[in-house]
């Protein structure tokens, strides 16, 4: 059992799907979605949200800054 | 079992989008090395308080439009002449912090006079290098920087050394000039790799405050329209091809006693 459990806010309409936060991903959370955006992509979600850390790594390489992270340390 | 609506509270949040950074949809490509190096300038002038005497000066280019994103003084230059009109906005205000942003087909081509004079005056600027090794915005042309072989609209046969001349490495060339304090290459394809280019970019914003010259940080980037490839394919392209061209590091810091400017 992790100590830290972190989850992840795509803003789906200012993610462009380019992957990079899914290559990121060391805990393999995030995919991008079958659906589309309105601008048409396939913007990235929690496919595995159970597993997240929060490590913030899809944040800071997300070129458009779509993503917020949170974090929480579990007693 | 903690769910994850429990988790997701203002209080726990670890990372957001800087308040420097607008809330527009950039034009930039899906997964553009651009959109990083943006939001690691906006995060580093928010965090040193520098919003109010920061004057950025956006090139020509695929960051022409640098301005709609980040909410601080800009100035845009003609193409190439960034560095030349950041020395006359520094000299005339020289307690503000002065940047210029550019590719490589605006500061390698085009502007490549204005930015070694400018760094061999050692102006107080600091100057970021986007190379991605193409013209970007005008649709993948050969840019000075492209690698030898490397296929692109202008050279659909790869880059010939005989006819196109060498892959040209600007940041050596900079490095060689006293007006330089702190020189360096870095990328920003991986988490690591960008928390390490926002240490280099903080460091050049700190020598340029403490007025020691021009730094210079040129980060090694893809473009993955141009280069034809996904987002994915083009960083992996980038490590194996650019990265023996164009090492990452530090060419020069002038940190150790070693009197920069105006020599």
């Amino acid at each position: 059992m992790a100590k830290v459990r972190g989850a992840v806010v795509v803003a789906k309409e200012g993610c462009k799907g380019c992957g990079l936060c899914v290559e990121a991903c060391p805990e393999c959370v995030l995919s991008l979605n079958r659906e589309v955006n309105s601008r048409g992509y396939h913007y990235s979600y929690m496919e595995n949200p159970e597993a997240c850390i929060g490590c913030a790594n899809c944040g800071v390489v997300c070129p458009d800054t779509c993503i917020e992270i949170y974090r929480v340390r579990l007693q | 079992m903690m769910e994850i609506k429990d988790i997701i509270k203002p209080e726990n949040l670890v990372y957001g989008k800087s308040n420097l950074l607008v809330d527009t949809i950039s034009h930039y490509c899906p997964g553009c090395t651009h959109g990083v190096v943006h939001k690691l300038m906006a995060e580093l002038i928010d965090e040193m308080g520098l919003q109010e005497k920061t004057v950025g000066v956006a090139p020509v280019g695929c960051a022409v439009f640098a301005y709609n994103y980040i909410e601080i003084d800009w100035q845009e230059a003609a193409h190439g002449r960034a560095p030349a009109v950041a020395t006359g906005i520094v000299r005339l205000n020289p307690g503000k912090f002065v940047f210029t942003y550019q590719g490589d087909g605006d500061l390698a081509s085009i502007g490549a006079a204005e930015i070694l004079h400018a760094c061999n005056r050692g102006e107080n600027i600091l100057v970021v290098f986007i190379n991605n090794g193409i013209y970007g915005m005008t649709g993948g042309q050969m840019a000075p920087t492209s690698l030898e072989n490397m296929v692109t609209s202008t050279t659909p046969f790869g880059r010939d050394s005989e006819r196109n001349g060498y892959p040209m490495k600007m940041t050596e060339l900079v490095a060689q000039l006293p007006g330089t304090s702190y020189v360096t290459r870095q990328s920003a394809q991986t988490a690591a790799t960008v928390r390490k280019c926002k240490r280099a970019l903080k460091k050049g914003i700190q020598n340029v405050l403490e007025k020691k010259g021009t730094s210079f940080v040129e980060v090694v980037s893809t473009c993955n329209s141009g280069w034809k490839m996904t987002p994915v394919q083009a960083n992996k392209w980038m490590e194996e091809n650019m990265f023996p061209y164009y090492p990452l590091g530090d060419l020069k810091d002038s940190k150790k006693g070693e009197s920069v400017s105006k020599n």
